[in-house]
């Protein structure tokens, strides 16, 4: 024996691997996949366990053009913020993005109210544009996301797409809608991890599988919250990595829509001149949101900033070196 | 909680008649109710019907055939050295797990059997009795637990992979076992760390008593408080079960859920 005792935690539970997307092999027409999840152990803590597969960043783009983006945002993107396919070949094309996470903004009956077959159209035209995986997004408002996702998850039969977000009161449709075309599924819980658990059970009574289930415990940004989210992330993983297989499944963080909502993002220099630079503090602002959630087990992060896109995908592959 | 399934035994009525009739299937179904209700592991006994030299033949008979619908821990239940041999390895074929039931901490008992531990990396059960019977105080029971520790450390097995047992007396005939058992599970749990596990056959504690899934139910409740994390019981009895599993709900070694009974059963 030593004379230091081993203080390397000894874990028996692992983390589902939860597949995105599906290739013509497995009955879609994407050209790549991302598989995440797998991790026996606290993030990169390789030393106790395996992380092997790193977390992957999805780009956010929208059914209509944003009108309430901070201007970095929308320079960063250009002309195309007005028509998602572009926006979505933008995004693969030019920043290298894995995955796209396409939110129908403007299927919400107070901006814009598209119907269910537009929203169908767009998510048609966003996977002809690429050939990356994607998570389809409704506007979190309820009785139209019932109206439009399913239109959406037909529409995307066999791609095996992210639907969501599912809620503890709001889930029957979706699941099924799921089930039937073949997709996986979004889990939100509102920063409670009682929720998050009961809604893994509900959405799997269904028959949906374990794996096939992503939570999404909500998210806050720095400065909003961001502790309390980390926290609640991080105590789902410790109750994962100790066998608790119903919390075993994957985590998405929306860092993007966070981070670039705080008025320490948006805020213009001539506001608050002790802040510094707008163009740089945003993008900074989500980078710093991002790699905290990073270290709490995240293993999707949806970003906006194609520069702080760039950045945590460094950190990470920084972070999965051996 | 490591709930080991105790309902595959000659002992009881059906199982004994399969036995004797060598038919498979009551084995096979047990095995896979005992599981779906939430068993962790299978004991495996003979029980007393099959004359002494058979028992060897009988418990790989009744092990294979276990293992013929599972690949969960099965935990031989045998005194008997040879018994437990046959019965090992046929449990941990194909490197799958297995528990010995039981060994005492009588020296030479104790030394053979953890070696038997070791040859099949097995768990291991040591009971709170010696060359002197059961040891009936708390101070008794733990030196024999410390007894059986040293031993399994002599042969190179972790401590957590022991389980001491302080030995379960009927209610109606040792109405103070309890609370000594209570007090000896605290303190098994101090005996090492990483601490061994603590693990009791809990029905013996209502033989003969009425009302014998009350008695089970809230003595299983206060003994996982005091630090239990195994037991030998019969999981298809729904009402212990739940009292297990919110008693740890309780002691917040899960998340709860409102669906926490069921989760619990999806593992």
């Amino acid at each position: 024996m030593s004379i230091l005792d081993d203080a390397k935690e000894k874990w028996t539970g692992t983390i589902n691997e939860v597949t995105i997307g599906a290739t013509k092999q497995d009955g879609g027409t994407r050209t790549s996949v991302v598989t995440v999840g797998g991790a026996g152990a606290l993030p990169f803590m390789n030393f106790e366990g395996p992380t092997p597969r790193a977390p992957v960043v999805a780009m956010e783009i929208w059914d209509r053009e944003p009108d309430d983006w901070a201007q970095p945002l929308v320079d960063a993107f250009g002309p195309v913020l007005k028509s998602p396919a572009d926006w979505a070949r933008k995004c693969v094309e030019e920043f290298g993005a894995e995955m796209l996470c396409l939110k129908l903004a403007g299927t919400h009956p107070d901006f814009g109210d598209a119907t269910p077959a537009q929203a169908a159209e767009v998510v048609k035209s966003v996977l002809k544009a690429v050939g990356v995986p994607l998570i389809i997004w409704g506007c979190d408002h309820d009785e139209k996301d019932n109206e439009v996702l399913p239109r959406c998850s037909q529409a995307a039969a066999g791609e095996r797409c992210l639907l969501g977000a599912v809620k503890e009161d709001n889930y029957k449709t979706l699941v099924a809608s799921c089930l039937a075309d073949g997709h996986t599924i979004l889990g939100l819980s509102p920063i409670d991890i009682n929720i998050a658990k009961q809604i893994n059970i509900l959405v799997s009574e269904m028959g949906l599988p374990l794996n096939r289930i992503v939570m999404y415990p909500t998210t806050g940004a720095l400065g909003y919250g961001i502790e309390y989210a980390h926290s609640i992330q991080e105590r789902g993983r410790l109750a994962a990595l100790s066998g608790d297989k119903i919390m075993s499944l994957p985590v998405l963080c929306m860092v993007g829509s966070e981070a670039w909502r705080t008025k320490e993002a948006k805020a213009s220099q001539q506001e608050n001149p002790a802040w510094g630079d707008e163009k740089t503090r945003g993008i900074y602002w989500e980078i710093g949101t991002a790699s905290t959630f990073l270290q709490a087990g995240s293993d999707i992060l949806v970003m906006r900033h194609p520069a702080a896109v760039a950045a945590i995908r460094k950190t990470i592959s920084e972070l999965m070196v051996k | 909680m490591f709930v080991i399934g105790e309902r595959i035994n000659g002992m009881f009525t059906a199982i004994g008649d399969a036995i004797l009739a060598k038919d498979p299937q009551p084995i096979r179904a047990m095995a896979e109710q005992q599981i779906a209700a939430g068993a962790n592991a299978l004991d495996i006994n003979v029980g007393t019907r099959v004359p002494k030299a058979e028992r060897p033949a009988v418990m790989k008979w009744l092990v294979e055939n276990t293992r013929e619908v599972t690949d969960i821990c099965l935990a031989i239940d045998t005194p008997n050295l040879e018994v437990m041999r046959v019965g090992l390895e046929a449990a941990c074929s194909k490197g799958r797990p297995g528990m010995i039931n039981s060994t005492t901490g009588q020296a030479d008992k104790l030394s053979a059997f953890m070696k038997l531990a070791k040859e099949f990396q097995a768990r291991i059960i040591g009971l709170s009795i010696d060359e002197n019977g059961v040891a009936s105080t708390a101070d008794a029971k733990v030196e024999i637990g410390m007894r059986v520790l040293a031993a399994a450390m002599e042969v190179g097995i972790a401590t957590d992979e022991v389980y001491l047992d302080p030995i379960t007396l009927p209610l109606n005939c040792a109405q103070d076992a309890p609370g000594i058992m209570l007090e000896t599970i605290r303190q098994f749990k101090l005996l090492s760390d990483p601490a061994p596990h603590v693990v009791i056959g809990l029905s013996n504690l209502s033989q003969g008593a009425t009302e014998r899934g009350l008695i089970n139910r809230a003595f299983l409740v206060m003994a996982i408080q005091a630090g239990l994390d195994a037991s030998i019981h019969d999981p298809l009895d729904e009402e212990l079960m739940n009292a297990m599993i919110t008693a740890e709900l309780l002691l917040n070694k899960m998340i709860y859920s409102d669906s926490y009974l069921k989760a619990y059963r999806q593992r």
